[in-house]
């Protein structure tokens, strides 16, 4: 146990091994054994404390201490005060500031008080010298080690787990075999539908009303000016039963350029009615909604991971981590002149995944 | 076991009479004493850095106290309610239940908002620390045998405590978190052949479902803390048996253990410090605002404000994201394939894997078998010491790239540009910590011997008798030399034949990566070298 100072003579310094309960020595690898290095100094001698030599002192210091301890005891009983006195009024957010306040002021001071003056006790009365206490191997001694191995040895001996093979390979294919139902078990953890047909359709469908996100009102053609842009939800959405669920893959942004600025691919010729173009918000990387359009360029960021898309290029991406343009959602007008979906988008839309393709 | 009753003189007090039943008591019945006998006088040895792993296990404390008081209150429930409480401006609102008790225990609960924010601040100081304890251990070699094992164990401590952090982080289901959500699920989908499945059983169908708060709820207050208190425990019981580390001093050995005593110096700063930290997480809980939900709203897969920002210790790998190149996607054989998933997450994976298996590799390029209890200056070691820089620069980069808008918009930049600069930084910022570091600890090194050798300069110009001035050096006393002097020297491995004269190749890697160790490498003075230049000053 713990000397005070013991011997350090015969000491060992940083690059030796500590002493092992008669072990084999262990390989000092590739370090350079010192045969001639500066012997230990031994301890310094020690220097006391202020608290040591003055009664005084020490008595100042042990009020110290309780004052902090007494502080603390204020503390805890202002925090309980706080309590009722700063309730909190519904509705009023300076009630709910002061009862967090004031609350956790009083319970820090009771917190404080305690550790303050608990550590300052220890630095400033608590016996000052450093003790030592000597090192040994971690490994066990010969000795122990001996009798771990036998135990082991009987253990084989009696069991016979070393000598019956087919025992013990059976019992190691039982083993093996036996969480395989926990596996299956976790199937019905989702519905039983597949997800790679769910993830390849939304809720738009032919004829369907494009409407304000989240008010659900339809939108004219008119509405939009060149240049404006309306977050989009399909009809119906606000109602449908999995309204979180159908919003996250159906989310719309709807943007009205000059008709001659949009560069239209073959076979989108029609997709886009007198320059109003609808694309999904859910970005292709990793699925944040797409939400900030800059009107003077047409490009949309997404402050997740910043990959930019360009509007007029049917939403190519010009920046960032996303690999695929958002895709398009074909739209026209009906007889009222209300904007409606051409069919549902025609690719799945939001972040990749393996089986996107097939 | 008889005991005879010891010879008192005076007679006891009635609380020592008291006290001393009730240790028989309890004696008599758990053999307690053979404990309080083993550690009660165990020595721990000081330093400041030493305190870090402290800071991280009472801040773990704090989160599970601070916890508890919450899970009255929460309810992980995604079933949509029309909130009522007394938040005015979200009044009747759609939410989820998770949403509106977080918002309950803020607004209706005394108390609740503060347990709230001490929870959330704990959280981030937990990591933090765990992070700091971790470099401490790194870059004073204290990972070196027999540590190795703990220090996998507090490896996988700091990936619990980020797991156990953003759990928690998604429980409130308001706009930010259930953005958070979002990304994991885009992330889990972009990983080849499984991710599709893994994301919709993980969310029980199709994003966000409803399932998923009450899921990542039972993971965040029972499986993950009753891991996290299992691994401290090994950790904690590790480090008895292997008592801690203390750097060079004189008088201390590699195979003794100087400081103060359990009972009662290092019980009562040790507690008190306990309190200390508690107090001021609470001091920092009542006086700075964290994660005020109501501001953002409920989640709904539509809006996101510009400036999202995660938890700090999962910015490292938002940054990976955000850091790939245009175009990292591609069809091969009718699937998708997303290397903008999979570069950061085989990049990551691949940097916790050298985090969590340093302590074997460098075991493996020194062979070193001995015990090591000495802990290095970090200069002493200056290769572990310019990968571990190497390291940190990484991370820090990475972690940087995750507020690139924020960079961007505060020091109006553009936001190409940040990324173009990070992008390189990753790349060559760590090769330059790397070569700066190890020269600026060789510099160090070389100063030491310089001072080890020919004293210090005092300051005190003197002029000679024939006019040439001098500056005189004091030389060290024995106890300061000793700091300078004492620190473990590796030469690089010499490939040798081995019995039947050949070298192998894995003779020769351990060689050259050994080479690149240890070939710069000054060595620690000797005593024959001050010996020699106490003669040439003489």
């Amino acid at each position: 146990m713990a000397d005070d100072h013991g011997d350090t003579a015969g000491s060992t310094a940083a690059g030796k091994d500590v002493e092992q309960h008669g072990a084999p020595a262990h390989s000092a690898g590739t370090a350079v054994v010192a045969t001639d290095e500066v012997p230990n100094p031994g301890f310094p001698p020690h220097r006391p404390r202020v608290t040591d030599l003055d009664p005084k002192v020490d008595k100042q210091q042990e009020r110290r201490v309780s004052t902090m301890f007494l502080l603390s005891i204020v503390g805890s009983v202002l925090a309980v005060v706080a309590y009722f006195v700063f309730p909190i009024e519904p509705g009023n957010m300076q009630s709910v500031r002061n009862n967090t306040l004031f609350l956790g002021l009083g319970i820090t001071l009771g917190l404080l008080g305690i550790g303050i003056g608990a550590v300052h006790w220890s630095k400033a009365l608590m016996q000052g010298h450093d003790l030592v206490e000597q090192r040994h191997g971690t490994r066990g001694s010969e000795e122990t080690r001996a009798k771990a191995v036998e135990v082991f040895t009987l253990g084989n001996k009696d069991s016979g787990f070393g000598r019956r093979t087919l025992l013990r390979r059976s019992l190691i294919g039982a083993l093996v075999v036996t969480p395989l139902p926990a596996i299956v078990l976790f199937r019905d953890l989702a519905p039983a539908d597949n997800p790679v047909t769910l993830l390849k359709h939304t809720f738009w469908e032919e004829g369907m009303r494009l409407t304000r996100d989240p008010s659900g009102t339809p939108i004219k053609a008119s509405d939009l000016t060149i240049g404006s842009a309306f977050q989009v939800i399909p009809e119906g959405l606000n109602d449908s039963e999995h309204r979180i669920e159908e919003k996250a893959k159906a989310s719309v942004l709807l943007v009205r350029l000059k008709p001659e600025d949009l560069e239209v691919s073959e076979g989108r010729e029609d997709w886009n009615y007198d320059g109003i173009v609808a694309y999904s918000k859910i970005c292709t990387h990793v699925g944040c909604p797409v939400a900030l359009y800059e009107q003077q360029t047409h490009h949309l960021l997404c402050p997740c991971h910043q990959s930019q898309f360009d509007i007029k290029r049917e939403a190519a991406v010009i920046f960032g981590p996303a690999k695929r343009p958002l895709p398009q959602l074909p739209i026209t007008v009906d007889s009222e002149g209300y904007l409606i979906a051409k069919s549902d988008f025609t690719e799945p839309i939001g972040p990749s995944f393996w089986e996107r393709k097939l | 076991m008889t005991t005879t009753p010891a010879q008192d003189v005076q007679p006891k007090t009635r609380g020592q009479r008291f006290t001393g039943a009730a240790a028989n008591y309890i004696d008599e019945r758990t053999s307690i004493s053979g404990l309080v006998k083993e550690v009660g006088r165990k020595i721990f040895p000081d330093h400041w850095s030493f305190m870090l792993g402290e800071v991280a296990l009472y801040s773990f404390i704090v989160i599970l106290l601070s916890g508890t008081f919450l899970t009255f209150f929460f309810e992980a429930s995604m079933v949509e309610v029309h909130y009522e409480g007394s938040y005015a401006p979200l009044k009747g609102i759609e939410m989820s239940a998770a949403m509106a008790s977080t918002l309950d225990i803020s607004f209706d609960i005394r108390g609740g908002l503060l347990m709230r924010q001490i929870h959330h601040w704990a959280a981030l100081l937990f990591v933090a620390s765990i992070g700091l304890h971790m470099l401490r251990v790194y870059f004073t070699g204290a990972f070196r045998k027999p540590r190795e094992i703990n220090w996998f164990i507090g490896f996988v401590l700091f990936v619990l405590a980020m797991a156990e952090g953003f759990t928690g982080y998604s429980l409130p289901d308001d706009l930010l978190s259930g953005n958070g959500l979002r990304i994991i699920d885009g992330m889990v989908k972009g990983i080849p052949v499984i991710g599709t499945w893994i994301s919709y059983l993980l969310f029980g169908g199709e994003f966000p479902g409803v399932d998923i708060v009450s899921r990542l709820y039972i993971l965040h207050i029972m499986l993950l803390p009753a891991i996290i208190i299992a691994a401290i425990g090994i950790h904690m019981l590790l480090l008895v048996i292997n008592k801690h580390t203390q750097f060079a001093g004189p008088g201390r050995t590699n195979d003794n253990v100087v400081g103060s005593p359990v009972m009662p110096g290092f019980a009562a700063k040790a507690g008190g410090f306990f309190f200390i930290i508690f107090g001021v997480i609470t001091l920092i809980a009542s006086t700075f605002s964290i994660n005020p939900v109501w501001v953002y709203g409920p989640y709904d897969p539509s809006p996101v404000s510009a400036g999202t920002q995660p938890d700090w210790y999962i910015g490292f790998a938002d940054g990976a994201l955000r850091l790939v190149p245009p175009g990292w996607e591609t069809e091969w054989f009718g699937f998708t394939w997303s290397f903008n998933i999979i570069a950061p997450l085989v990049i990551l994976g691949l940097f916790i894997a050298i985090v969590a298996f340093y302590p074997f590799i460098e075991a493996w390029i020194t062979g070193d078998k001995r015990e090591h209890h000495i802990a290095d200056r970090p200069r002493n070691a200056p290769t572990r010491t310019a990968i571990g820089a190497a390291g940190v620069t990484f991370y820090a980069v990475l972690w940087a790239a995750a507020s690139s808008d924020l960079l961007a918009t505060h020091f109006k930049l553009s936001i190409e540009g940040v990324i173009h600069s990070c992008q390189a930084l990753l790349i060559f910022g760590p090769i330059i910590a790397y070569f700066i570091t190890k020269r600026v600890c060789l510099g160090l090194q070389k100063k030491d011997r310089e001072i080890a050798l020919h004293g210090y300069e005092s300051g005190r110009i003197v002029r000679l008798p024939h006019g040439e001035y001098i500056e005189v050096h004091e030389q060290l006393d024995d106890y300061e030399l000793w700091k300078l002097v004492s620190y473990e020297d590796y030469k690089p491995l010499m490939v040798r034949p081995d019995a039947q004269g050949r070298i192998t190749v894995g003779q020769r890697f351990r060689a050259s990566v050994s080479r690149w160790f240890f070939e710069d490498r000054i060595a620690p003075v000797s005593q024959k070298e001050i010996e020699q230049s106490k003669d040439e000053h003489h």
